[in-house]
């Protein structure tokens, strides 16, 4: 991933850096995506899921699905149309598939110029696309073409990036928000799931529990991947390795941890910045996935190990902003 | 329009049926049926194409602005601020006779204008001599006391200007306005083009349309040309583009020519100034800017020099402006050569300076601080057209013709209360074009407003924006009041039809 040190130094004459306010943006607009992504994955799942569990499973669920996605001040009996109110269209829930979709294309409307016109039609098309629909009576049951629009139009959007912006320091701020909000909402989610489910160990799940488990792998896009690794028969003990420490799983947290670092040490290789931060503590964190056992991890406490992360996570974002977005200006000018 | 006058296809559409004529230039017909030979290949495209065509093109068009977010924010209205602008297919086309004697025009009129503009703020020697007046000068509200004695780099005021022409009756060109401060609207042509050449690439090619394609590159070699004479790097300046953020009605046009320049877009938080240098803050640590194409007003430019409530500007930016380490284009205070009670003397202003009688005229305009030309104005305001002479946009204005007499009455008063700050012409009939409207052809009103780049030398693409009055009869072509906008194709030669493959 990461490009030779003298790579750089041969092209033409390019002046460090780009603008804070923009890189913010790219960074915002980034997570917004993957979170907007990640909201209709799971209840793209859970769909799924629902039609298959009795009334009173499937009410619990709804429940797991709030705390999975963090969403603040839904108390008490759970309506799914509301639910679907909150998750899907809310304006008021910052983190709604539409307020999402809505966040990152205003991030990217505020710097146009720096991106490919491929790229803001496709982000554009797809937020036409899901702002036009409307919670109705009945519409879970006709919403899974909704999710799986979001989940393309995503995909396409990363593919349409990749394939056509110059993979400069302004595709590695784009990258690095995809990561860091990857690494947070997957802790989030698997957190859930381990508090509710029964110590996991490496003997097959019966069938009781067989559906929430294929739902965590549903909800990391994880679940074919790990049968082709792994067999379909769930054992906890795997699937918790697997989501958690396997390195080639696009939706796993050490993958995810190992994109965000090498996007951190691009970036502090184009800013010529000495202060490095925010890829100090990302490497930290990155070495704590590569040399870990999830026999110890299990032991230690799952919880506790997936709550760590995500604070690192917030660490790492907290260092980003301070170093690259909102720098005290006496001390640039005095450097 | 009568169907026998040219042979036409049994199957052919009915597409001019309802094609008005009256007595306003018409940019497309002689008379009646009888086209003029520049735009016949274009008649006979459209008369082989069937009314659901023309709308399918139409549709395919509009979704490619909306797509691709070509829209602009209008102030006040509260359903979604962001409109496509309304683009007509069907091109404008002007013979490269005509366009030669427009650049001519508008080549000496900025010339002029940049002359003026350097007097004025200097020994103010067209003052002295009185062929402006004083009081004009000094009561206009963008004359900026400040530039009084402030040299500008290669003395160019204006390099980005975009000039309104009209074609009045008789078939010539005229200038009705000049926006010498943010001229705006570039994208809008270079979008327009985009299009046109995908609905119609052989018609186009046919043709023979000299490209503009090259606008972006033109107005970065000019804003170059520009440096401060204090720059480290004069040949290499770091060039960014001001806006005041992205609820601008303009801030597509920002971002646009910004990532054609390949420069940044900065809003006023993205620059500080320190010991009169202005920097802006990157990733990588504060860099040093040297040339602003700034499309933010002067008055929101620098919150301690101008008005102190700006939050759009930067503090301090024009203390650096005069210690000469950063250039503005366009410079500040340029908007008092196009206050429209100034505008009235640029005839006198062009034959002061370089001696020359002006190429393009302007249209007739009784300034309301003169007696009888007020009196005039008061006694036919319904048959005039009257403007406040600072603002732009189409805002501030009576369209006697069109108005009732109530808002007649409110302008009486208002010009009666204030007459420095309105001007009347009479009301002109601007020139009309075909216009797809729903898969007929109809005529509509339209103007012209080709762009200027004043640097080192003088640019001027050919063609620009032709702006149309959409609403049936209507004379206002301005964005914010409903106008939408054409492609203009400006031809290599004269004889378009004479070349193969032409229908």
């Amino acid at each position: 991933m990461r490009p030779p040190r003298n790579f750089y130094v041969k092209t033409f004459k390019r002046e460090a850096g780009m603008l804070s306010r923009v890189a913010e943006n790219l960074y915002w607009m980034s997570r917004y995506l993957e979170r907007a992504e990640h909201t209709a994955r799971l209840l793209d799942v859970e769909l799924q899921l629902w039609l298959d569990q009795s009334p009173e499973v499937g009410a619990g669920r709804w429940r797991f699905l709030v705390d999975a996605l963090q969403v603040a001040g839904v108390q008490g009996r759970l309506d799914p149309l509301q639910l679907a109110e909150t998750l899907v269209f809310s304006r008021a829930n910052g983190s709604s598939i539409v307020s999402c979709m809505s966040a990152a294309r205003e991030n990217l409307r505020h710097v146009r110029e720096q991106c490919n016109s491929e790229m803001w039609e496709q982000l554009n098309k797809l937020y036409l696309q899901v702002i036009d629909r409307r919670a109705e009576e009945g519409w879970i049951l006709n919403s899974h073409e909704l999710f799986r629009a979001v989940q393309e139009g995503a995909h396409l959007f990363q593919g349409v990036t990749d394939a056509t912006m110059s993979h400069g320091e302004g595709w590695q701020y784009i990258q690095l928000g995809r990561y860091v909000e990857r690494t947070h909402t997957l802790a989030a989610l698997m957190d859930t799931h381990f508090r509710r489910a029964a110590p996991a160990t490496d003997l097959p799940v019966d069938s009781a529990e067989y559906l929430s488990w294929v739902g965590l792998l549903r909800g990391c896009a994880a679940f074919e991947a790990y049968c082709k690794a792994q067999t379909a028969e769930i054992r906890p003990l795997r699937v918790a390795e697997f989501l958690l420490l396997n390195p080639e799983l696009p939706h796993s947290v050490r993958f995810s941890v190992d994109r965000m670092n090498a996007a951190l040490h691009v970036i502090g290789d184009l800013t010529e910045r000495r202060e490095k931060l925010p890829a100090r503590i990302a490497g930290r964190l990155r070495a704590k996935l590569s040399f870990s056992q999830i026999e110890e991890i299990m032991e230690e406490g799952v919880g506790t190990y997936l709550e760590n992360i995500r604070g690192e996570c917030a660490e790492i974002h907290a260092a980003i902003h301070q170093i690259y977005f909102d720098y005290a200006i006496d001390a640039e000018l005095a450097s | 329009m009568t169907a026998a006058a040219i042979p036409i296809r049994s199957d052919a559409s009915l597409a001019f049926v309802n094609y008005q004529m009256d007595h306003a230039y018409d940019e497309m017909f002689v008379t009646v049926g009888v086209p003029r030979e520049h735009y016949r290949a274009l008649q006979q495209t459209l008369l082989g194409l069937a009314p659901e065509e023309l709308r399918k093109i139409q549709q395919a068009a509009d979704l490619t602005f909306l797509h691709e977010g070509i829209t602009f924010t209008v102030y006040g209205s509260k359903e979604g601020t962001e409109r496509i602008f309304p683009n007509d297919l069907l091109p404008r086309i002007i013979p490269a006779s005509e366009w030669a004697r427009i650049e001519k025009g508008l080549t000496q009129r900025l010339t002029a204008l940049n002359l003026f503009l350097r007097d004025i703020y200097h020994e103010g020697r067209i003052l002295a001599e009185g062929i402006v007046p004083r009081e004009l000068i000094y009561s206009c509200k963008h004359f900026r006391r400040e530039m009084r004695g402030l040299n500008v780099p290669r003395d160019i005021y204006v390099s980005i200007c975009g000039t309104d022409l009209v074609r009045v009756p008789d078939g010539s060109f005229a200038v009705l306005e000049d926006n010498l401060r943010v001229p705006s609207g570039v994208s809008y042509m270079l979008a327009n083009r985009k299009v046109l050449k995908r609905v119609f690439p052989t018609l186009f090619r046919d043709y023979g349309v000299w490209p503009i394609d090259h606008y972006p590159q033109a107005l970065l070699a000019t804003l170059r040309t520009m440096s401060p004479e204090n720059c480290a790097y004069r040949n290499d300046p770091t060039t960014v583009l001001l806006t005041p953020g992205v609820s601008n009605s303009a801030y597509f046009e920002h971002a646009f020519l910004a990532q054609q320049m390949g420069i940044e877009v900065v809003e006023g938080r993205d620059l500080l100034v320190h010991d009169n240098l202005v920097y802006m803050r990157t990733t990588a640590g504060l860099r040093r800017v040297d040339v602003i194409y700034r499309r933010v007003d002067d008055d929101f430019l620098d919150p301690l020099r101008f008005r102190p409530d700006s939050i759009l500007g930067v503090p301090g930016l024009f203390n650096a402006y005069r210690a000469g380490n950063v250039t503005l284009a366009n410079a500040i205070g340029t908007g008092v050569a196009d206050d429209k009670a100034v505008y009235a003397y640029v005839p006198q202003i062009i034959r002061y300076y370089l001696n020359e009688d002006p190429i393009l005229p302007n249209v007739p305009t009784f300034l309301m601080s003169d007696n009888t030309h007020r009196q005039h104005t008061l006694q036919n305001l319904e048959k005039m057209v009257v403007k406040a002479v600072g603002e732009s946009g189409g805002y501030g204005m009576l369209i006697g013709p069109q108005s009732t007499a109530k808002q007649r009455d409110e302008f009486r008063a208002l010009i009666l209360a204030d007459p420095r700050n309105y001007v009347a012409q009479p009301t002109l009939s601007l020139s009309c074009a075909p216009c797809l409207i729903d898969g007929e052809v109809e005529s509509r009103h339209i103007d012209l407003r080709p762009y200027i780049l004043m640097g080192e030398k003088v640019t001027i693409v050919p063609g620009g924006l032709t702006r149309v009055a959409l609403r049936p009869g209507s004379l206002v072509v301005n964005s914010s009041q409903g106008g939408g906008s054409k492609d203009t194709w400006v031809l290599r030669d004269g004889d378009p039809t004479g070349g193969p493959g032409v229908a």
